[in-house]
């Protein structure tokens, strides 16, 4: 084995990151490494290119065991790394950005025609004939992406990580790319490849390996396995204990009509899609990372407007041209990212829930101290956010207490709509099934709410209805005895979900 | 007519005033810039200079830069005109381009400020001695004031600038001798009125309210102006209580004077076009050259000099 | 919890006033002469009205996570729109209406740069800053544009209750600011746009009417500065007025506490800090050092408060203060046992 890893393990405060992760990887092998969002794919890569220091475990290079402290030490030992955002100059030339730290020298200055040489006949090695006078910028994406592969490959020359290195390329770029990547693979070198586009994982790589929450689940094959049991192994099958299956029972009761999206899209972003939200509904968004299940949610709440399509609710057309006006209509968006997105981390537990409310009521008819600090504590006690104060930063509150604050602030905003995303990323196993007991809560009590999550079993055991997508499309709408795990794995593999496909 | 230059262009703009003589000469005017009042009033009297003579002046405004200055200068030799006129905005610098000229047969005059080249690479500066005018200043508080004990107070320029030392200079050796005069107490005011106002109030507030300043010395009129102002305030009353000397004598302070707030102030002339041309005339007539600097007069005005009439002929200046 | 957060302006304040006092012992002095009360303390609450006013704005801007470079200039165009609208005669009220109504658009400019255009605070409203001094010396024709109106001068050099009008104007401002921002929900919603504007839009603050309100109200705080020093001096010096003000103004928000990197803010604090440097200044005008060593002094000055109040040494204070209680705790134990 050219590349060894065994036990790797990686702790960050509150959370076990890799648990005993092994990983093998053999000289003349492209290795797929799959997992979806926080399996601990990057932080595999960022123990072994010497960005993180790892915890416990070992990793053997050429069979000697190796602990690299920084990318640079780890390019000398022959791991090198190339990442989605192509991290190179774009404002150096081609030969520069390719020759940057090693410069052929003559009387101690940079002997620029021997650099130009150099730089000429690396790229010849990969096919490629540039002008590597002209300034990196000047050339696409892929090509530019070709140059980081081969400034790596020069510089190491035994491991190539490739971390999304597809994602923003054209179908035509990444054949380029891929012919790259065969070519190194002949030349013996061993390469981790890191995407969530399976079609890519399928065409390119000869085995593969999931990870999930930390933890390997396995390593096979490529040719020996299919999409389906590719993604049953990403988005794992271990029922919660705590969870019931209460919803997919009784789910026939219906529920009267309250929002219509009628054909909403946006180019590039989504295709347009139909999806009506009845009243104490809960609708679940179901497919794989990028399949634009995120997407649909900022187009219903307004943060990017939808390009076509109408939407509209008894009374007649609504128009969600932002934020604003989606909270004006009752909508509520409990957002993936909290941090960046959800929470204000240097304002109060208080403020923050009290946030919405008042940027509703506006700047002038503030809320009375005595009505905040109650709103505060009723939420402290009904989500049971864990704190010694409602004073406290939010910033100081782990994940899963940031996301309750998140959900307190539009609960006190009483919206008839509320779209949840990933709700119960990040939050311990306990909380997972307080936060759907919630859900139930709120629809019992009529709110609508739609759920997106990664965690089909959470989408069963929460959704009345459950809408599948899969490039950027609303491929399915699963209901009543259909919302079961493996006929939404089916649909998102877009193998065989019966009926129910929707344009 | 007045032709304003404040966000004017770089470039350079050819002013042609009219010509009534048809053997008119052509100087180029390289100007500083506009930043201050004194310097549009200089820009006005050298064009109304030309245009009297019957010189067909061309004129840039550099925007504080030397670099348009010279860009400026290589144009006009370019254009081959019979003299140039340079108000340099540094010292330092000019050698290159005051030798272009000279190959091209180009008198050149300096206006109010110096340069480090040699002398031989112009024809003449004009300019005022700054020293000169501290005396002239100095001088005219001594008779004033007798022989009467005199604490006396000091606005200066801004800190370490040349017109701020020499000026500042110039008093002393004026008072210097005189045992009953004593600058008891010495400040930057940035010669500007805001800060002279500023400044002043300090003087008043630690020397007994001001009872104990017998008169005040500014190193130019603007920061005069604001004193008088913070005197007022203080109860005190400016031109008597306190002797109130600057140098400039731009049109404020006559009005000033007229009101009886202000008793003196020492002539820094805008007019520096005046000599160089009476130079220029008698050079292109018969190659006379002339001494290698031309002391303009630092003229003193009084409250007895007809402060209003002086205020109205200078008011349309551009100050 | 107010005491708490000025606590520290508050000393340096009073340590400053005990230095300046020892140089100049009649710092203190106050007398009441002609109806107004005289003395040093006078004169630095009247001559610190421009920054302490310029600070008011200024803190909500570097609230929201911004800066704004173009108030010095800000107040030059004010000045000279008030000058020159009181020498063409149109009477007191509607000079300062104007000289307000140009703070006014100054801030709107500044707004709609930073919030719709998106370009950065420091670059949108330094273009401000460079183009508006030809603007201001456009309107006074470049010359100090001077007039004679007793009833606009009154804004720079009269008296209310002993007060001078200044003094007045910049307690006024701030006390009615801070008031302002903490009785209603504005303080509260300018702080979560400065500290999560993305997270804030979304929980429906509407972040880019806010951006450009505070950019609006530092315009019209550097407005009244502008009428402050016009009127003071009876003309609009378009070259000198406000001239690097903007600095001092964005030292006292950060001599206040406020962190440049926006969030929680205090105006008393940032006004607190426009005292500091004014106390400074005065000071060192009345202590009758050469001139040479104005800068030196205050930058030392500065730099000495500014050190004794970073969380840093704050932290290693408190830790130093435990560790010695804990090692007299451990002493008064074993003499106990």
């Amino acid at each position: 084995m050219l590349l060894s890893i065994r036990s790797l393990t990686k702790t960050f405060p509150g959370t076990l990151a890799l648990d005993g992760v092994d990983f093998d990887l053999a000289a003349g092998e492209v290795h797929a490494l799959l997992g979806e969002n926080g399996a601990g794919k990057s932080t595999l890569i960022k123990c072994l290119t010497g960005a993180y220091h790892r915890d416990g475990g070992t990793v053997a290079l050429d069979g000697a065991q190796i602990a690299p402290r920084s990318t640079v030490e780890a390019q000398e030992l022959g791991i090198g790394t190339v990442y989605q955002e192509v991290n190179l100059l774009p404002n150096l030339t081609v030969a520069q950005n390719l020759m940057f730290g090693r410069e052929p020298r003559r009387f101690g200055l940079i002997d620029t025609r021997a650099m130009r040489a150099e730089a000429r006949e690396m790229l010849r090695q990969y096919g490629l004939e540039l002008d590597v006078d002209r300034d990196l910028g000047n050339y696409s994406v892929a090509i530019q992406q070709i140059i980081a592969i081969a400034r790596a490959v020069a510089l190491s020359g035994k491991v190539l990580i490739l971390d999304e290195p597809t994602a923003s390329l054209d179908a035509r770029e990444v054949e380029m790319v891929f012919d790259v990547v065969r070519g190194l693979r002949e030349r013996g070198l061993g390469i981790v490849f890191v995407s969530h586009f399976l079609d890519q994982v399928f065409e390119l790589t000869d085995r593969v390996t999931v990870l999930r929450n930390g933890r390997k689940i396995v390593t096979e094959r490529t040719a020996d396995l299919d999409r389906m049991g590719l993604i049953e192994h990403m988005l794992g099958r271990a029922l919660e204990n705590e969870v019931e299956q209460q919803s997919a029972e009784g789910a026939d009761t219906t529920h009267p009509d309250l929002l219509h999206f009628n054909g909403v899209g946006r180019r590039g972003v989504i295709e347009p899609f139909d999806l009506t939200i009845g009243q104490g509904e809960v609708v679940g968004l179901a497919g794989l990372l990028g399949s634009g299940r995120t997407e649909s949610a900022e187009l219903m709440f307004g943060i990017r407007p939808a390009q076509t399509g109408s939407i509209r609710d008894d009374k007649g057309p609504l128009d969600l041209k932002n934020p604003r006006a989606a909270i004006a209509a009752g909508f509520g968006f409990a957002p993936e990212d909290r941090k960046t997105d959800g929470i204000v981390a240097d304002l109060s537990i208080r403020e923050n829930i009290v946030l919405g409310l008042q940027a509703r009521r506006g700047w002038a008819r503030p809320i009375p101290r005595a009505e905040q600090n109650r709103l505060a504590e009723d939420y402290i006690k009904r989500l049971d956010i864990r704190t010694s104060g409602r004073e406290k930063p939010v910033g100081d509150l782990s994940g899963g207490n940031q996301q309750k604050v998140v959900l307190a602030r539009w609960l006190a905003m009483n919206p008839r709509f509320l779209i949840l995303d990933e709700p119960t990323r990040g939050i311990d196993v306990g909380a997972h099934a307080e936060i759907l007991r919630l859900i139930h809560d709120l629809t019992d009590a009529g709110m609508s709410v739609l759920v997106i999550s990664s965690e089909i079993e959470e989408l069963v055991a929460a959704s009345d209805r459950v809408i599948v997508l899969r490039d950027r499309r609303h491929v399915a709408e699963l209901s009543g005895s259909r919302v079961v795990p493996d006929t939404i794995m089916r649909a998102i593999a877009g193998g065989g979900a019966k009926g129910g496909e929707a344009a | 007519m007045k032709i304003r230059t404040l966000l004017g262009s770089a470039a350079i703009l050819a002013v042609t005033a009219a010509s009534a003589l048809a053997e008119g000469e052509t100087v180029g005017f390289a100007q500083i810039g506009s930043e201050s009042g004194w310097r549009a009033a200089e820009t006005t009297l050298t064009k109304q200079q030309a245009e009297e003579r019957g010189i067909d002046l061309r004129f840039s405004d550099a925007q504080q830069k030397q670099e348009n200055q010279i860009a400026a200068i290589r144009s006009f030799i370019a254009q081959g005109v019979d003299a140039i006129l340079l108000a340099p905005v540094v010292a330092t610098g000019w050698d290159s381009v005051l030798e272009e000229a000279q190959e091209a047969e180009i008198p050149v005059v300096l206006l109010d400020r110096q340069v480090d080249s040699s002398d031989e690479l112009y024809l003449t500066a004009v300019g005022s001695n700054l020293v000169h005018e501290g005396e002239v200043a100095g001088e005219w508080l001594v008779n004033a004031v007798g022989d009467e004990e005199c604490r006396i107070v000091e606005l200066q320029g801004t800190t370490g600038s040349t017109p701020a030392i020499d000026r500042k200079t110039g008093f002393e050796n004026a008072i210097e001798g005189h045992d009953n005069m004593e600058i008891v107490r010495s400040q930057t005011g940035d010669f500007t009125r805001a800060q002279g106002k500023e400044v002043m109030e300090s003087f008043l507030q630690a020397e007994n309210g001001g009872k104990d300043i017998c008169a005040l010395y500014a190193h130019n009129d603007d920061m005069a102006v604001g004193a008088i102002q913070a005197i007022k305030e203080a109860g005190l009353a400016p031109g008597e209580d306190i002797l109130v000397v600057s140098i400039d004598a731009v049109p404020d302070i006559f009005k000033a004077m007229a009101d009886g707030e202000a008793n003196a102030t020492v002539e820094l002339t805008p007019n520096m076009a005046g000599p160089a041309f009476d130079v220029l005339e008698a050079y292109w007539a018969d190659g006379t050259a002339p001494e290698k600097f031309i002391q303009t007069e630092s003229r003193l005005f009084t409250q007895d000099d007809d402060p209003t009439g002086e205020y109205e002929a200078r008011k349309g200046l551009g100050y | 919890m107010l005491l708490k957060r000025i606590a520290p302006q508050l000393i340096a304040l009073a340590a400053l006033i005990l230095l300046v006092t020892l140089v100049y012992p009649d710092f203190l002095d106050i007398s009441f002469r002609d109806g107004r009360l005289v003395g040093p303390v006078i004169d630095v609450l009247k001559r610190g009205a421009p920054v302490a006013l310029l600070a008011v704005g200024m803190t909500l801007v570097i609230a929201t996570r911004g800066i704004d470079l173009s108030v010095g200039t800000v107040m030059a165009i004010c000045g000279a729109v008030a000058a020159w609208a009181i020498a063409s005669g149109w009477g007191l009220a509607p000079a300062l209406l104007l000289a307000l109504a140009a703070g006014a658009a100054a801030g709107l400019w500044n707004g709609l740069l930073v919030a719709v255009v998106g370009i950065q605070p420091f670059v949108a409203t330094l273009i401000l800053m460079t183009m508006g001094r030809g603007i201001a010396q456009l309107i006074t024709e470049g010359r100090i544009l001077t007039f004679n109106h007793p009833g606009f001068a009154f804004f720079g050099s009269g008296t209310v209750l002993g007060l001078p009008v200044p003094a007045w104007l910049w307690l006024l401002t701030g006390v009615g600011v801070a008031l302002l921002m903490r009785r209603s929900a504005l303080g509260m919603l300018i702080e979560a746009t400065g500290i999560n504007r993305r997270a804030s839009a979304l929980a429906g603050v509407n972040a880019t009417v806010l951006l450009i309100a505070v950019y609006m109200a530092s315009g019209l705080c550097a407005a009244l500065a502008g009428i402050v020093v016009t009127a003071d001096i009876r003309g609009a010096d378009a070259n000198n007025a406000g001239l690097w003000l903007e600095l001092d103004a964005i030292l006292a928000v950060v001599i206040g506490g406020n962190s440049l990197l926006g969030g929680r803010f205090s105006i008393l604090a940032a006004l607190l800090g426009a005292l500091i440097i004014q106390t400074i200044d005065t000071g060192i005008l009345l202590a009758g050092f050469p001139s040479e060593y104005n800068l030196v002094i205050k930058a030392a000055l500065v730099l000495v408060i500014l050190v004794l109040q970073s969380p840093r040494i704050a932290a290693e204070w408190r830790i130093w203060r435990e560790s010695q209680r804990a090692s007299r705790e451990a002493l008064a134990e074993r003499s106990r046992t």
